[in-house]
């Protein structure tokens, strides 16, 4: 397999676009994203996206989009894995470079979610779920999500509290982040009297619905040589794993399974250790998942998640930077998309251009990308090549 | 009238759901006079059904409670049918979804009935035909309603939500009663009635008492006892319909039966009229504590108007059958009271704008 | 939910049929094709036992369409006597009295209806086991 690097990212800010189509959107992040990369051409365009048919009545996304920015013609496709379908076309597109078959791949997710009323939203998001036997009965998927919170806080035996210092952490992050939806601090007060969604999962505990695009040019070795290109930034390990889809077929409601074995396939392929990762873009579409996926991608010991949390291992300036962007919970979670809004938050990074997000030392990043409530998770590992 | 063949009841069967609105929170909100009220209707509170219930979740739950005292092989059964006025549709039998909910065989005849209070005896009755005349072994007859009385409505008060269930099959040492006779008595009696597209019924206020409820119910039972050569005091129990809780009373007295004879299958004061499951409920009652070889009047009466009217004898098997389900009073006791505003959210007597289009 | 795809659940939504691997015993509702466990591809339907605990549980506020007058109602995770685990609304019962561990029947209830026009929707909920002595008001 050979190396595949990415060359350029971009981003819209993340919040309610009405004056932009589904296509106008993305045309913003591809732009970007182009310019970004010494405008080369894209052989094929992958795009992630969940909702687009329910919500925009709009299928067909890769021509849709593709001929939206002068691609027409290339190889293009859409990919949807729920909230991690950026990060699947993501893998698609790694795929795509690494087997030598394309040079040059632009990889995007686009969603808007602020155009229909909440309820239609909140049905459209809980296609995630089991149709016939979880939102059949009602259960939104912030419900599914409030089932394992309740689980993980009387096995644990972690407080209210102490899972709060989630958000406080995203929002003080977020400040820091020109795209971020919600980019501002929060105090814990607010947190804890926020009102409660399904319980005990309170507002403050989900990501906000809102409009994004975001895109990142990948390239091979020969290609980016072309450019030349000082800062690099490598794919050093991907991973893919599932889970089951009924949350009553799960082994445990403590762990998603899918992100610890994602995590084990893409440490092995970039040869390293939880230990060597340097910052982290998580998927934190409740503030459970965030502390969960802590303890699924090594960082911490099982149940220690919040501790750790809460003595400042994951800080901007911690041992770990994790979500320097605000995460899904303040930078935004435009579902489809935020793969790849990961993806482009550790590139900047690595690249040593994430401004007044920027975490000292930046050589190893990760991203973590979940579908439903895990049951399929996406894991790439960048490394910074000078 | 009787079968040839002596006909019986397997199993019984009710269900009440948890909810009460107590009849002086109506009166609060309508500016009445409680205590008028309350002694004047004879009625405190009346069951109410939650937001997940209609008249097939209703009456799957009384038909398996019934199956649960019946211990039949449900492959025997041939025939289930419904009576109510408050079907879920107007066109797509209830008896089609309580047949799949208990998982009762494809070959049966089934249906949905009406003659207001009066289809739940109809319903038992058309079983016993089928039965008595050897086309099926065991059938399934029910009564279930959720009733509704127009806001402000003196019907208010009593429109309430039950079912009853009951298998019926041969006569055998396994039937925990049997029918001895059956009467029937109808007119054209427009003293209650509700057009298609009307939520609620019209009623004719004063005239549903001696030209509707007691002319059919007197009619019936004393044409029920001169056929069977019987007297009030042979029986032990008398279930009359009951609208409220003073006409059974009335009716009662008019025909020479006592207090201590309806006292036991007189549930209205405690949980409203519950329609087609009225006189079923209330049978259902007194067969959770009859004694074999004890005797039962039953009496319903549906607006329109007609009374069925049955005598049925206990039989042995009842002790053994008795606590194989909960008991009506297990229902009646489990109760949760509600204001009126939740009574109108749940029964949605106002309108509930789902989503935003 | 389309006409056909409803009646297709029928039997799973209305009697709570699932498939049990009959080599392992593992019991799984919604029914699959292959046991997860053992990887046996022997499976019987049966209906499944109708009492179980709640493993855990939420109230939900923010809800889908089709269940406004509902709201708020509890969904739980609910431990069947078999092993299976599935998800369902919890019914008749007051928010307060729901705890993890609670032991809970299956009640046949109307799941919902879009507006006054389409199918009714019918399925399994729970309700906590009926107890001997009555509710307090």
């Amino acid at each position: 397999m050979r190396k595949v690097y990415i060359s350029g990212v971009g981003m819209t800010k993340i919040g309610a676009h009405w004056n932009q189509s589904l296509r106008e959107l993305f045309a913003e992040a591809a732009k970007k994203a182009l310019d970004d990369s010494g405008n080369l051409t894209p052989e094929a365009l992958i795009v992630g996206n969940m909702s687009a048919g329910e919500l925009d009545n709009q299928a067909n996304l890769g021509a849709y989009l593709a001929s939206y920015i002068g691609l027409t013609g290339v190889a293009a496709f859409r990919v949807e894995n729920a909230c991690s379908s950026g990060g699947a076309a993501f893998h698609a597109g790694y795929l795509a470079v690494a087997s030598g078959i394309y040079d040059i791949v632009l990889v995007g997710g686009v969603e808007k979610l602020t155009e229909t009323p909440t309820a239609i939203t909140t049905a459209a998001l809980a296609e995630a779920a089991d149709q016939e036997y979880e939102a059949y009965f009602g259960a939104s998927f912030t419900t599914l999500n409030a089932l394992v919170m309740r689980k993980y806080m009387e096995h644990y035996n972690v407080p209210y509290e102490k899972i709060a210092n989630w958000p406080l952490l995203m929002h003080e992050n977020a400040a820091n982040n020109p795209y971020a939806q919600l980019p501002f601090k929060v105090s814990k007060e607010t947190i804890l009297k926020s009102p409660v969604i399904a319980d005990p999962i309170r507002l403050f505990d989900c990501s906000p619905t809102g409009d994004g695009a975001a895109a990142v040019l990948l390239i091979s070795e020969d290609k980016l040589n072309e450019i030349s290109m000082d800062d690099r930034v490598v794919v050093a390990g991907v991973g893919m794993a599932t889970d089951t889809l009924p949350l009553g077929h799960r082994e445990s409601l403590l762990t998603l399974n899918a992100s610890r074995i994602a995590a084990e396939k893409a440490y092995k392929m970039a040869k390293i250790t939880p230990k060597d990762v340097n910052v982290v873009e998580l998927h934190d579409a409740f503030s459970i998942l965030g502390i969960i996926s802590l303890e699924d991608l090594g960082f911490s010991k099982q149940g220690k998640g919040a501790s750790d949390l809460e003595n400042g291992k994951f800080s901007r300036d911690g041992e770990i930077a994790v979500n320097s962007s605000g995460g899904l919970k303040a930078r935004g979670h435009p579902v489809g998309a935020t793969g790849v809004y990961q993806i482009a938050e550790i590139t900047l990074q690595l690249k040593n251009a994430a401004e007044k997000m920027q975490v000292d030392n930046a050589e190893v990043g990760l991203a973590h990308n979940v579908g439903g409530l895990g049951s399929a998770v996406s894991v790439t590992i960048l490394k910074r090549e000078r | 009238m009787k079968p040839k063949e002596d006909v019986g009841i397997y199993g019984w069967g009710g269900y009440i759901p948890r909810y009460r609105i107590l009849s002086e929170e109506i009166a609060r909100i309508w500016g009445d006079d409680k205590n008028r009220i309350i002694s004047g209707l004879g009625i405190k509170e009346k069951a109410v059904a939650g937001p997940d219930e209609d008249t097939a979740t209703l009456a799957t739950e009384a038909t398996l409670n019934a199956l649960k005292r019946a211990n039949i092989d449900k492959s025997y059964v041939g025939a289930v049918l419904i009576g109510s006025e408050s079907p879920p549709y107007a066109v797509k039998a209830t008896a089609s979804t309580v047949a799949e909910a208990v998982g009762l065989p494809r070959h049966i005849i089934a249906a949905d009935l009406e003659f207001a209070c009066k289809a739940g005896t109809d319903a038992m009755i058309s079983v016993i035909g089928l039965v008595g005349s050897g086309m099926i072994k065991y059938g399934i007859g029910i009564g279930a309603d959720i009733a509704q009385g127009a806001p402000g409505d003196a019907l208010e008060y009593s429109a309430a939500a039950g079912a009853a269930a009951y298998v019926i099959g041969p006569k055998s040492k396994d039937t925990v009663a049997y029918f001895e006779g059956v009467t029937a008595y109808v007119t054209d009696t427009p003293d209650f009635w509700r057009r298609p597209r009307e939520k609620y019924p019209q009623h004719g206020e004063g005239f549903t008492g001696e030209p509707a409820y007691f002319r059919h119910i007197i009619s019936a039972a004393k044409t029920l006892m001169e056929d069977l050569g019987l007297k009030p005091n042979d029986f032990n129990y008398a279930v009359f319909h009951q609208p409220n809780g003073k006409f059974p009373r009335r009716a009662a007295k008019k025909l020479g039966f006592n207090e201590d004879q309806i006292k036991f299958g007189l549930l209205t004061p405690r949980i409203g009229n519950t329609y087609a499951a009225s006189t079923p409920l209330g049978l259902a009652a007194v067969l959770d504590m009859a004694k074999p070889g004890e005797r039962i009047l039953a009496v319903s009466f549906g607006s329109g108007a007609g009374s069925d009217a049955m005598s049925i004898l206990v039989q042995d098997a009842i002790e053994e059958k008795r606590n194989l389900a909960p008991l009506i009073e297990s229902y009646i006791k489990r109760r949760k009271v509600i204001d009126y505003g939740l009574y109108v959210k749940f029964r949605k007597k106002i309108d509930i704008i789902d989503y935003m289009e | 939910m389309s006409v056909p795809r409803y009646w297709r659940e029928i039997p799973h939504h209305f009697r709570l049929v699932g498939t049990v691997c009959k080599n392992c015993g593992e019991a799984f509702l919604p029914p699959v094709k292959k046991c997860q466990k053992c990887g046996s591809e022997d499976l019987e339907e049966k209906e499944f036992p109708r009492v179980g605990k709640v493993l855990t549980y939420s109230i939900v506020y923010a809800i889908p369409r089709g269940f406004k007058n509902q709201k708020p109602y509890p969904i739980a995770l609910i431990e069947l006597e078999n092993g299976a685990r599935i998800v369902a609304q919890l019914t008749d019962c007051d928010l307060t009295d729901i705890h993890t561990g609670m032991l809970v029947e299956a009640v046949f209830r109307r799941i919902t209806s879009y507006g006054e026009r389409g199918i009714i929707k019918y399925g399994y909920k729970f309700r906590p086991i009926m107890e001997e002595k009555p509710d307090q008001e």
